[in-house]
């Protein structure tokens, strides 16, 4: 018997007040008079009737609550009775909308309550109780049916919730919403099927492509296996003159996807037979770490789930950032909390675990303002959440996932480009530290050994985030639970984070651990069972969710919140003790092996026994072809304007320059006790390009974080965008405080139709950017990730087809390690007098830049970096650095150096006043002097007492003094014949930079 | 030597500011413990061999069930009996943020009649939403927690911390003289001129204590306030100290709340 427990707020609940403001506005404006909300919880438990009482108290507060409890028993007239004490019940509402969970899907609420109930009840709950979670929406207000289901579809997302709406009078008439109880039914029987390979080359490529057959003749889903990997398993099986299991093939095809072999990058293409990535990314890094014998930054690179570098002799710092694109343009928040959480597992999975300590974020989007309605069916039923929804759901669910993990957040960006609308782009990247030995053992290295336990942690395997998995989700009833997305429990994941990597690892408890990650567990027992050689697992072990999960499921399910571990038998005792002592749940499921084979029993039945070699490494190479056409665009003709101050204040305006705070301010930057430089700066909090952070509180180093991608510039060139990606990303950590040779970047390509040459001839060019500049600059890659399908085809609201994919990105993070926090460099104007600098060179290089888009061109004058002059001026600079000389320092990026100089004195809410005269470099004219993006510069202000010094430093490198901070607010650019260019106050110039995003 | 006074911080199901909050009371002069609750539980750890308890920010329970409430109803259900006869004695405790939230929840703050039921609560921020920024507040009564300080710049990370008492609660809390900070406009009011008030509390009360003022809550985080460098306007004060010819400070303003609690034993 079902049990209902509603609190609801009796002394304003402020999340009342924000829901109508968003209520409105969906054009509702002026027809919502109140709004209250109540939290539900559905209980699926009998307790003594005593208890019910102590229950309400748990779920709710005296001070603050009206809490109201029945059952499914309560007679019709007592419930109201009960419910006429809730505020929206007394004064009457138009509508009541509950928003509740599908079956299946994480519903952390729910655990949490269950888990207190289970305190209060002194008893565990078994298999077949349970409590979840809802929220009911009280309406009062003259809204239409029409509007009600527009605000219902703004309160849920159909994939994963389940709406119920009810006017006043049924809600007096039934008692209150219905009560639904979300629990998983699966009746069926659970077997593993025979797949026959004896068939021709046409149904095997339909085998590839639309999956498994079921009994009811329907397919599984797609094992995005093409026709060569196909035609190798059936030669292999024919070979052991049997056909596979279904579970079997289903891990061949995780193992061999995509996403878990990167096959794009590692196929040979044209002339490089050892494929993208050992020609262009992997080369790059050994020869610089060759180049640099004993200076060499790099301890674990590629080989990890994050590269990690020196941090000092006692420290390794890792970093990772990983993309979260096709489950965010699902379920935005769900897949984004999933991201962020995920990554952080990269941190915990390298070497023997390090303790995440910076979350980095990153997100594409397309323009919020333009709805642009888009559906994935024909039938125009299965609509696209819109942009709008999208950025907050992401945005929100980062917040959840990083501030619930007590990671701070404080380095991140927004861009902005329509082509983002069929798939958002969503980088989440984690840095971790760990102890260079631990007991006198190297941590970075991991060992399984055969005789090893294989141990699975934390979360249950249910069936969410199974590849293409169909299940009949029509009705609440069938209890159907949702396979597409993942919801991540971050608190699930701090206590297995805190009891890895503040206990079990320091005891020595185990001698390998790797992320479950895509694939699930027969990606990642295979993957250790690659360090002793074999694995042999018992599924029946593999503790689960809810029962009737097919053994296939079972084995590839990507259920969140788990690691996998290799635990000596001697040590079990003590690991499964801590590990129930922490509330982290353990098991073993089989043991590694040195056999060759990876072998699965179910029921006592061999359901997988496959040659470690075959999984690995029989995947067939196919050799890619590229071309390459350079794109040609019209050149814009743009009349240079007289006076600049309104262009200026426009630019501030456009999404891929205004600042965000509130996405800035609501990610936790000082958790763990170690910011130094912050993600808003200065008096006028501008948005920064770098942040510094200490890992370790009694050091006096820290850790420069940047991030730089260029995806305009690719519609011109997408070598010189990957280059002004790198000469970015490098220049940014120096201007903030940090030095060039401590440096470290990470490479992370979104592309889109990688099946057309011209596409893959532009990957190409790219990646030889990536070569060349990592290797002049002496940045090693330590890690990286692609992404490469990031296609949308779907319909339009008049059904005709649309196809939309992202322009390609690629997106470089740098990590730096700064000597002494106590010389980072922040973006504002500090004191009045100070002397103002550009250092290097203006070129007239507006192609792909703010400006040329700000009149709707592109132009083919991208810009080009200059490593040498570049490499000069940044070690000139962090001379200067060390010496103390510079007060403030900004990169210039987009949206050139009027939008530099406009943040740093909007930063220090201080006027500046700026000539532009014989600023160095061929800059022609004042406008493109303004806005041109020319890479490798910097601009900086120092104390006039420092003049002689500073510019000793740089008597090599082309700079100019270009003005001086002044003691009023005036902001003043003057141009090469001394015309006043732009003048304004840099209060109004702050109002604009701060509109967009206001807000959010 | 003297002897160095010991402080048990709580861990577990999601507290997350353990760490730091060692840092502070060590560097300070003490010495703390980071003890996971289950080992209190269990009986590996007694509280009463601490001379101080911190409950550290955090997100306990992922703030599921209202802030601070599912850590402070497995608090109560386990060893909630010896916490209120530990706070009898001549004890410290703090609650810091979410430590705050659990501390309400328990009735340990305000603790009007020793009943240990809730009488206060911290609800979500006028804005709904979780603000990270800095803050200023003044000091109200003669805590020992704030002994020697007026007032205080410190930062603030959270969801839900408006204070709320009803009517009645918060004129005995007024007349007991137990608002030990509140939210003023000072220094980061002139920087920043953002609302000296971060998240609607009533009263702009920031932080509370019990009548004795031993057991203090408080929404600001002074264990991220404890060095220079965390200051959000270091670099523009480290000019202006060097132009002025003065030396760089070394810590941050939250260093003292640590001090008083290590000398309070000495």
């Amino acid at each position: 018997m079902a049990h209902r427990i509603k609190a609801a707020s009796k002394v304003g609940d402020t999340r009342s007040g924000v829901r109508k403001n968003m209520f409105e506005s969906l054009h509702l404006e002026g027809k919502i008079s109140q709004i209250w909300i109540a939290d539900v919880y559905t209980i699926d438990a009998e307790l003594p009737d005593y208890l019910w009482t102590q229950a309400g108290a748990v779920f709710s507060n005296p001070v603050i609550h009206t809490m109201v409890s029945y059952s499914e028993q309560t007679p019709i007239e007592d419930r109201v009775r009960s419910l006429s004490r809730l505020e929206p019940v007394q004064k009457g509402f138009s509508w009541s909308i509950e928003v509740g969970f599908l079956p299946g899907v994480t519903d952390n609420i729910g655990s949490t309550a269950r888990e207190a109930l289970e305190q209060v009840s002194r008893r565990d709950f078994n298999d077949e109780e349970g409590v979840y979670s809802s929220q009911i929406t009280y309406i009062n207000g003259d809204i239409s049916s029409d509007d009600l289901n527009k605000v219902a579809a703004s309160l849920a997302n159909p994939l994963i919730q389940r709406i119920s709406t009810k006017d006043f009078t049924s809600y007096i008439k039934d008692g209150g919403m219905d009560i639904l109880v979300p629990k998983v039914r699966l009746v069926k029987n659970i077997e593993v099927q025979e797949v026959n390979l004896n068939i021709d080359d046409d149904e095997l490529v339909r085998l590839g492509k639309s999956g498994i057959q079921n009994k009811d003749g329907s397919r599984r889903g797609p094992l995005a296996l093409d026709k060569e990997s196909m035609k190798a398993i059936q030669a292999y099986y024919k070979k052991r003159k049997r056909n596979p299991t279904d579970v079997e093939l289903e891990a061949i095809a995780q193992t061999w996807s995509e996403h878990c072999k990167h096959t794009i990058f590692a196929n040979p293409i044209d002339s490089d037979s050892d494929g993208l990535f050992k020609t262009y990314i992997k080369r790059a890094t050994e020869e610089i770490r060759k180049k640099r014998g004993k200076k060499d930054i790099c301890v674990s690179v590629f080989s990890d789930n994050s590269g990690g570098i020196r941090f000092d002799n006692k420290h390794v710092v890792t970093h990772k950032v990983e993309t979260h694109n096709s489950p965010s343009a699902l379920d935005p928040f769900g897949g984004a909390v999933t991201g962020i959480v995920g990554v952080n597992r990269d941190a915990l999975g390298f070497g023997l675990g390090a303790k995440p300590v910076i979350n980095t974020y990153g997100f594409c989007f397309s323009n919020p303002e333009v709805e642009m309605p888009l559906f994935r069916d024909k039938h125009l039923k299965d609509k696209m959440l819109s942009p709008r929804q999208i950025m907050e759901g992401v945005i929100a669910g980062v917040n959840a996932g990083g501030n619930c993990s007590g990671i701070p957040t404080p380095q991140g960006f927004m861009y902005f480009d329509d082509r983002y609308r069929g798939k958002p782009l969503v980088f989440v990247g984690t840095v971790g530290i760990t102890p260079m030995k631990i007991n006198g053992k190297v941590s970075y290295q991991k060992q399984a050994r055969s005789g090893d336990y294989i141990v699975v942690i934390g979360g249950r395997v249910g069936l969410d985030g199974i590849h293409g998995a169909t299940f009949s989700s029509e009705t609440l009833d069938s209890g159907s639970p949702v396979s597409a997305v993942q919801i991540g429990d971050p608190i699930t994941q701090k206590k297995l984070s805190d009891a890895l990597i503040k206990e079990a690892r320091d005891d020595g408890l185990y001698t390998s651990i790797t992320d479950n990650g895509a694939g699930g567990l027969s990606c990642s027992v295979a993957e250790m069972a690659k360090e002793s050689g074999g694995c042999f697992v018992y599924l029946d072990k593999i503790p689960l969710k809810y029962s009737g999960l097919d053994p296939w499921q079972i084995w590839i399910s990507e259920s969140q919140e788990r690691m996998t571990l290799a635990v000596p038998k001697n040590n079990w005792p003590r690991f499964a003790d801590l590990m129930r002592r922490r509330g982290v749940e353990s098991t073993i499921i089989g043991l590694f092996t040195d056999s060759g084979k990876c072998i699965v029993e179910h029921r006592g039945k061999r359901i997988v026994n496959l040659d470690m070699s075959f999984l690995h490494e029989g995947f067939p190479k196919k050799h890619l072809v590229t071309s390459y056409a350079a794109p040609i665009h019209t050149e814009p003709h743009i009349v240079s304007s007289k006076t600049h101050t309104k262009i200026l204040h426009a630019l501030l305006q456009r999404f891929n320059i205004a600042g965000y705070e509130a996405v800035s301010s609501q990610y936790d930057h000082e958790v763990q006790g170690g910011s130094v430089t912050k993600p808003l700066q200065g008096k006028g909090r501008v948005n920064a390009d770098a942040t510094i952070t200490k890992p370790v509180l009694t050091s006096e180093k820290g850790i420069a974080l940047s991030q730089a991608l260029y995806p305009s510039y690719g519609d011109i060139d997408m070598y010189h965008m990957t280059a002004c990606g790198i000469d970015t990303a490098i220049r940014n950590i120096i201007a903030a405080g940090g030095t060039l040779d401590t440096i470290a970047i990470l490479d992370n390509f979104c592309w889109c139709s990688p099946h057309l040459s011209q596409r893959l001839g532009e990957l190409k060019r790219s990646l030889q950017a990536c070569y060349d500049y990592a290797v002049a600059y002496g940045t090693p890659y330590i890690s990286g990730k692609d992404s490469m399908y990031n296609d949308f085809r779907g319909f339009d609201l008049k059904g005709k087809p649309v196809e939309i994919s992202i322009p390609p990105t690629v997106l470089i993070s740098a990590i730096g390690i700064v000597a002494d926090v106590k010389k980072s460099l922040t973006i504002d104007v500090k004191i009045p007098g100070d002397l103002i600098y550009i250092l290097g060179e203006t070129h007239d290089e507006l192609g792909g830049s703010e400006y040329f888009a700000h009149y709707n061109a592109v132009g083919n004058t991208v810009p080009k970096v200059d490593v040498s002059k570049n490499k000069r001026l940044y070690k000139a600079f962090s001379a200067c650095t060390r010496k103390g000389l510079i007060a403030s320092a900004i990169s210039v990026g987009r949206g050139g150096l009027a939008i530099a100089l406009a943040r740093m004195a909007m930063s220090g809410m201080m006027g500046v006043d700026i000539a532009l005269t014989h600023i160095p470099g061929t800059v022609s004219r004042d406008d493109y002097a303004l806005y041109s993006e020319t890479q490798g510069r910097i601009v900086v202000t120092i104390n006039p007492a420092y003049r002689k010094r500073f510019e000793a430093q740089m008597s090599a490198i082309p700079y100019r003094c270009i003005g001086k901070v002044v003691d009023t607010s005036i902001f003043q650019i003057a141009g090469k014949d001394k015309h006043i260019l732009v003048r304004d106050t840099v209060e109004k110039l702050l109002q604009s930079y701060t509109l967009p995003f206001k807000n959010l | 030597m003297k002897h160095k006074p010991r402080m048990l911080i709580f861990a577990g199901y999601g507290l997350n500011c353990e760490e730091e909050t060692k840092y502070a009371f060590d560097s300070a002069g003490g010495t703390a413990d980071i003890v996971h609750i289950n080992d209190l539980i269990d009986g590996h750890v007694r509280i009463d061999e601490y001379q101080a308890l911190a409950f550290p920010g955090g997100f306990s329970y992922g703030d599921d069930l209202g802030s601070g409430n599912a850590f402070a109803n497995k608090v109560r259900n386990t060893i909630g009996d010896r916490l209120f006869e530990y706070v009898q004695g001549d004890k410290l405790v703090i609650g810091i943020c979410n430590g705050f939230q659990i501390l309400t929840n328990l009735g340990l703050l305000p603790s009007l009649y020793k009943s240990y039921d809730r009488q206060v609560a911290l609800l979500h921020n006028g804005s709904a939403r979780y603000t990270v920024r800095w803050v200023d507040v003044e000091v109200n009564n003669t805590t020992p927690w704030l002994r020697g300080i007026t007032k205080i710049t410190l930062p603030i990370a959270h969801g839900e911390g408006r204070f709320y008492a009803d009517k009645k609660t918060l004129q005995t809390i007024r007349k007991k003289r137990l608002v030990a900070l509140t939210y003023i406009k000072g220094d980061i009011y002139k920087m920043s001129k953002l609302p000296h008030n971060p998240n609607g509390a009533m009263d702009d009360i920031a932080g509370i204590t019990d009548d004795t003022g031993r057991v203090m809550g408080l929404m600001p985080h002074p264990e991220r306030a404890v060095s220079f460098t965390q200051l959000p306007y270091w670099t523009l004060m480290k000019e202006q100290y060097l132009r002025r010819g003065k030396k760089i400070p070394e810590h941050g303003p939250g260093f003292a709340l640590f001090e008083n609690a290590a000398k309070y034993f000495n």
